[in-house]
């Protein structure tokens, strides 16, 4: 770990780079192709490279077919997903996509053929009425929201399951491509799939950039958005039917089991990667449809590889990514800022030695010799020196011969840190009652972490006390900013 | 609809009564097994409901998958005991990382089971597909299970006697370990469902309670999960349970009752599956769905009937 990987970057930057990423791989392709080229046939490569190479140069039609659909749909859930996690709603996607499966049964047997429109609209009713159940047994019953989640997604499932195992037992049915509305297949999308989806995409983006500040009311705070006047009612039931028309026209490529995989874990990893919401949803729909583009790619590298699971996987590998090298809450940068503090407290602890030696003779010599630094720490000259070292490449302190001399920076932040320290324990035995002999430990922990505005506070209401419980001097703040007669040995 | 498929004649006899007379030998274990699963999992499924963790048996049982995949890889075959073993480790990883994840970032928790069974069982079925080779595990009985095949086992005989099929035997063994835990730790379960703080103060292990009912959930998943596939599992954890609640609020009361709407749906599930010649797993949790419906309705606590009753009374 180093601080350029995990240094304080911000969101923005982070997105900026995993988009830069994307479009290096990108063009590292693109320049592959010549190379490809020189190499002749697809027989002289091996048969995985032929593939990826038949993928990549998108003139096979059903490569076409199914990139534009796993682009279009991993884009649409990811941007309707943005809002379900912010709403912690992220379970109702699961649901709404176990509950279609009824919907496209009974679409298929509608007019006996796997006919995209009738199965949208079958399948769509059937989620709008798994959701409106979920609401209706919360409603009404003592069922908590998560057993009415669970209830409707495995029983509506059922019946679907009920229904399909009897279209399977059809004498002439062909029900060949139904089975893939459970794990999905993208290589079954055709150019009337894609119509569907395009449909569906272009009102989901164009509804969620004309609606925005609507969406965003309601999602966040129903009440107020009635008060408003806003139709908060009619926003969320317009959200869910877009919601339901998502999860369909994704149920092809991904399968009924994972849909709610494109929903929750994309916006999942924005919501790691920044706090602003439009940002959010752009982050979450572009990974979304760049886990689609990837689970597609690889899929179409095996044979009969199910996209659906693939699809799931580059999502939630973006998403481990996220939570392991994520700039606000990602574990490694948690681990850097702790490691970063850990470090800061040792060194101011150090400069706090250095100025109780020095203040034992009144600030009479310019230097503080590792002896007597060890033999105050209680510390062998070896540790110290180490110490000593450290502060000398924080610029805090210079190493002369087994002296240490404060430089400015180290005079100034020495003399804060004993103020923070004596002020505190002042003030817990002036104002909390604390003993003079317990305060020490309180102070100890506090005096790294006490800000500016804390200790102009203190100092008002402790009257600017000179003298700490045990009978030594608080360096004031006022006398900090002017140069001490220490710092004339540091300056020379 | 179609000319093509018509609803079957419905025969009472054929549907509800002869599956268990002249048929026995094809239901009469796949009957018993399917109460031995529901019965496992309501019982259990009535605390997941207390505890608002219905939805931990969804993200268990969907991470099973990849467990059983990946110790049938490893062991060669389909032993049961490495199958089981690989599938309970799995499942304690899947609430494992859910819990971290809830814990260390600041998604919750709901967003965190989604992440987790979807990425596992997206795994489970890449690998089963990778490898179908070396596999037979059919995608469609990952969903529907295959309780037909229990009544296809050969009986366990010991001496000259002739037990039930191996499935059987572990479930109904699963289903006493379950009566036996609820049985002796009844007091735990209860005071820590309700009232964590309480049952801290009272000395009840809490977290250690919340670890035992996991493990326990991962056994019954497990266990269940070769005959009633992954999904309609949640079904089995949720319905009994859900259906108790509307019908009584003390907790002895819903488990006699889970047991009921266990062996009811079982009966009544059979009974569909030979009418309309449909999947017997499915058709089981939708006859189970049917009696929650029915409580919802008719329900003597809050039913949705006696409410416009009552709200009709108060009006005029």
């Amino acid at each position: 770990m180093n601080r350029t990987v995990c240094g304080g970057f911000s969101g923005r930057r982070f997105g900026a780079l995993v988009i830069g990423r994307g479009l290096a791989v990108l063009a590292a392709a693109a320049l592959l192709v010549p190379w490809v080229q020189a190499q002749g046939t697809a027989g002289a490569l091996g048969g995985e490279m032929a593939q990826a190479w038949r993928f990549l140069r998108l003139e096979d039609p059903a490569v076409r077919y199914v990139v534009w659909g796993t682009l279009l749909l991993g884009t649409t859930c990811g941007l309707l997903g943005g809002f379900m996690v912010v709403r912690r709603m992220a379970l109702v996607g699961d649901a709404l996509s176990h509950a279609v499966l009824p919907g496209v049964a009974v679409g298929f047997l509608w007019n006996m053929s796997r006919d995209p429109v009738a199965i949208f609209v079958g399948a769509t009713i059937a989620g709008l009425i798994g959701t409106a159940f979920v609401s209706a047994l919360t409603r009404t019953t003592r069922l908590k929201e998560d057993a009415a989640l669970g209830l409707v997604l495995a029983s509506f499932f059922a019946v679907g399951l009920c229904l399909l195992s009897l279209i399977q037992r059809l004498p002439s049915a062909q029900s060949a491509g139904l089975s893939h509305f459970l794990f999905g297949q993208a290589a079954t999308i055709g150019p009337e799939d894609i119509r569907v989806m395009a449909v569906v995409a272009a009102v989901v983006i164009l509804f969620v950039l004309a609606l925005y500040k609507e969406l965003v009311a309601v999602a966040f705070d129903a009440a107020f958005a009635r008060s408003q006047g806003l139709p908060a009612a009619v926003v969320h039931h317009a959200f869910m039917f877009l919601l339901a028309a998502a999860v369909v026209i994704a149920l092809q490529a991904v399968g009924v089991v994972l849909v709610s995989a494109l929903l929750v874990t994309p916006a999942a990893t924005a919501y790691l990667l920044t706090r602003s919401l439009p940002r959010l949803l752009l982050y979450s729909a572009l990974l979304g449809g760049a886990a689609g583009l990837a689970g597609a790619f690889l899929s179409f590298l095996g044979p009969a590889l199910p996209t659906g699971p693939l699809i799931v996987i580059a999502a939630s590998v973006w998403f481990g990514v996220a939570v392991l090298f994520g700039p606000r809450e990602g574990w490694c940068i948690r681990l850097w800022r702790r490691r970063v503090g850990v470090g800061r407290t040792r060194r101011e602890n150090t400069l706090k030695s250095m100025y109780h030696v020095a203040e034992v003779d009144g600030f009479a010599r310019a230097g503080v010799t590792l002896e007597e630094l060890a033999a105050r720490r209680r510390e062998t000259v070896e540790e110290v020196r180490r110490l000593g070292v450290e502060l000398r490449s924080h610029g805090l302190a210079r190493l002369e011969r087994e002296v240490l001399y404060f430089t400015p920076e180290g005079r100034r932040r020495a003399g804060e840190i004993v103020r923070n320290h004596r002020l505190w324990e002042l003030y817990l035995t002036q104002s909390a009652n604390f003993a003079p002999d317990h305060v020490h430990d309180h102070a100890e922990n506090i005096e790294h972490v006490l800000g500016e505005a804390v200790v102009r506070e203190l100092e008002r209401r402790l009257n600017h006390a000179r003298w700490d419980p045990h009978g030594r001097i608080i360096p004031s703040s006022s006398e900090l900013e002017r140069p001490a007669p220490l710092e004339g040995g540091g300056l020379r | 609809m179609t000319p093509e498929w018509v609803l079957p004649a419905f025969d009472a006899h054929a549907a509800l009564v002869a599956p268990w007379t002249e048929h026995r030998d094809t239901f009469g274990w796949v009957g018993v097994m399917g109460f031995c699963v529901a019965a496992a999992c309501g019982l259990l499924g009535n605390y997941l409901l207390l505890r608002r963790m219905a939805l931990m048996g969804d993200a268990v049982s969907h991470s099973v998958l990849p467990g059983l995949v990946i110790a049938f890889l490893v062991s060669g075959g389909r032993g049961t005991g490495p199958m089981f073993a690989g599938a309970l480790v799995a499942g304690l990883v899947a609430t494992l990382i859910i819990d971290l994840l809830q814990s260390r970032t600041p998604l919750k928790q709901d967003a965190a089971i989604g992440i987790v069974f979807s990425t596992l069982f997206a795994i489970g079925v890449v690998l089963a597909v990778a490898f179908a080779g070396q596999i037979d595990l059919d995608p469609d009985c990952v969903l529907n299970g295959e309780l037909l095949f229990v009544a296809l086992e050969p009986s366990v005989a010991v001496g000259s006697l002739t037990l039930a099929p191996p499935a059987v035997i572990r479930m109904a063994s699963v289903l006493a370990l379950v009566i036996a835990v609820i049985v002796v730790g009844y007091r735990a379960l209860l005071v820590s469902s309700f009232d964590p703080g309480i049952a801290r103060s009272a000395g009840v292990h809490v977290r250690g309670v919340r670890l035992g009912l996991m493990l326990l959930l991962s056994l019954v998943v497990v266990s269940a999960f070769e005959a009633v596939g992954a999904v309609l599992v949640v079904a089995m954890l949720i319905l009994p349970g859900a259906t108790a609640t509307l019908i009584t609020e003390r907790l002895p009361r819903m488990h006699g009752i889970a047991v009921v709407h266990a062996g009811a749906s079982v009966w009544l599930g059979v009974g569909l599956a030979v009418w309309l010649d449909c999947s017997l797993a499915p058709a089981i949790v939708v006859a189970g769905a049917a009696l929650f419906v029915a409580a919802w309705l008719m329900g003597p606590r809050g039913g949705l009937l006696i409410q416009l009753w009552e709200r009709n009374r108060v009006q005029s």
